[in-house]
């Protein structure tokens, strides 16, 4: 199984060695990736369900995805899994644990699951990511689970990749300042409130119900270690994909993702040839000068062309999914803040 | 030559839920650069092979402190190479005693390491098996 013709093959018979070569050959820039990337392109890619499951560590993500693999499977559902660990950044070595509390499917062959680890990157996924998914998805797994690293409030790469992202909190990680906060809280569709059975589990549920009014997200409380809950996530979950894909906010999402993936592949390739370029140049005593003539004198254009600094600043992303008409119509007229 | 991280896949077959060994070896590994994929204790030798393949680990590593190393190491090669993943080597480590060595070696085991073996010597060992395996790739 060395050919990409061979291993594309194998992936459509699902078989797993091809699945995992595949997606080894993909996370470690081999020539023959790019034939199997291309076969992506199919109608079980495009059909599946990619679920993203993130939250800080120690919040349940492995549990609840170990959970939510015997629900699917007693449904009858074949089921991937991608589950990202973090790199180290010293040794570039990694410790992928996930497995532990997903063994008890480890010999379902309908159960397909990779550990993969960060590699560098620091917005929750690793490169390869989305890539893996896919190749899961057209070894006929619908849905796909990818589960991030655990993370802060602004690892928000999972929503970028999955059709749906479900952020897992537990009770004791802070006040309720951090359900006021940007950026993750923000952009998940459900918002699971795990270790449901916690004397604090009652007060982050009512700190995280106008959050979820607000914006219109799903609220679910589960205990993951007793499988409480599994059920109405899984429902919520599909009820929620099923209203995407016929709103065709699921194309549109995934059209606006692919342009995400391609803008970061293309900054990572100009990355090297950048620090090059500065290396030689010395970093000046205004980096942004610096920058400017290198990123010029890459692309052979005059600097005056180049975009200035706040042109090229941060733009927010468009919303995710349509938002409740107005703040007041979905919270009554007081308390109203917008964003 | 690779500049990749390698892949390992360690796991403790059977009964004994000593894990103080196969943490250390991971842990040492992960220092070390490799990405090692921990299934933890008790598990089947075909849940091992299942994983290794799955995961497209560059070798297997096995930790064993009951005395049952004869039976079980030995079936982690007979379940990797009914799961399509005979090539993967394979390696040990535990209280196993010297004269069960070379039954295992003749078993397919590619390194055995008993208490005491400089944590260098396995960090090179494990390196050799997967450098020779991702050179087949």
């Amino acid at each position: 199984m060395r050919t990409p013709a061979d291993i594309i093959a194998g992936i459509l018979a699902r078989n797993p060695r091809a699945v995992g070569r595949a997606i080894s050959l993909v996370e470690n820039g081999d020539p023959r990736a790019g034939e199997i990337l291309a076969a992506l392109e199919d109608s079980r890619v495009a059909a599946a369900t990619i679920l993203g499951i993130t939250g800080p560590g120690g919040a349940g993500k492995s549990t609840l995805t170990g959970q939510l693999i015997g629900h699917y499977r007693a449904l009858g559902r074949r089921i991937g899994v991608v589950a990202v660990d973090p790199s180290s950044p010293i040794s570039g070595g990694a410790l992928l644990g996930d497995r532990v509390r997903m063994m008890a499917h480890a010999t379902d062959e309908n159960v397909v699951v990779r550990s993969m680890a960060t590699r560098g990157r620091i917005g929750g996924l690793c490169a390869a990511a989305g890539a893996a998914v896919r190749i899961m998805a057209l070894a006929g797994c619908d849905p796909v689970i990818i589960e991030t690293v655990g993370v802060g409030q602004a690892e928000i790469d999972v929503v970028r990749l999955a059709d749906l992202t479900a952020l897992v909190m537990a009770p004791g990680l802070g006040d309720d300042i951090q359900a006021m906060k940007a950026g993750l809280v923000e952009l998940a569709d459900i918002l699971v409130v795990n270790k449901g059975d916690h004397p604090a589990a009652e007060a982050l549920m009512l700190e995280m119900t106008p959050v979820a009014r607000e914006r219109g997200r799903a609220l679910v409380r589960t205990v993951a270690t007793e499988g409480k809950g599994i059920a109405e996530l899984a429902d919520t979950a599909t009820a929620l994909a099923a209203a995407q894909r016929a709103s065709g906010e699921q194309a549109r999402r995934r059209q606006r993702n692919r342009e995400a993936e391609a803008v970061d592949w293309a900054v990572e390739l100009l990355r090297p040839a950048i620090r090059a370029a500065i290396h030689s140049a010395g970093p000046g005593c205004d980096p942004r000068a610096t920058a400017r003539a290198a990123l010029a004198d890459l692309l052979g254009r005059p600097s005056e062309s180049l975009p200035t600094l706040s042109e090229a600043a941060f733009k927010p992303i468009i919303p995710i999914s349509p938002i409740v008409e107005s703040v007041e119509a979905a919270h009554g007229c007081c308390s109203a803040t917008h964003a | 030559m690779t500049t990749r991280p390698f892949r390992v896949l360690i796991g403790k077959p059977g009964l004994d839920g000593h894990d103080r060994g196969a943490k250390f070896v991971s842990r040492a590994l992960r220092d070390a650069g490799f990405e090692v994929v921990y299934t933890g204790i008790r598990r089947t030798p075909e849940e091992i092979a299942a994983a290794a393949v799955q995961e497209d680990v560059d070798a297997v590593g096995l930790s064993l402190l009951s005395g049952a190393h004869n039976e079980l190491f030995p079936a982690v090669i007979a379940a990797l190479e009914k799961a399509g993943g005979g090539d993967i080597p394979v390696f040990g480590g535990g209280v196993i005693p010297a004269e069960d060595i070379p039954g295992l070696k003749r078993a397919g085991i590619r390194s055995v390491f008993t208490p005491g073996t400089p944590v260098k010597d396995i960090i090179a060992s494990v390196t050799a098996l997967c450098q020779a395996q991702a050179a087949k790739v």
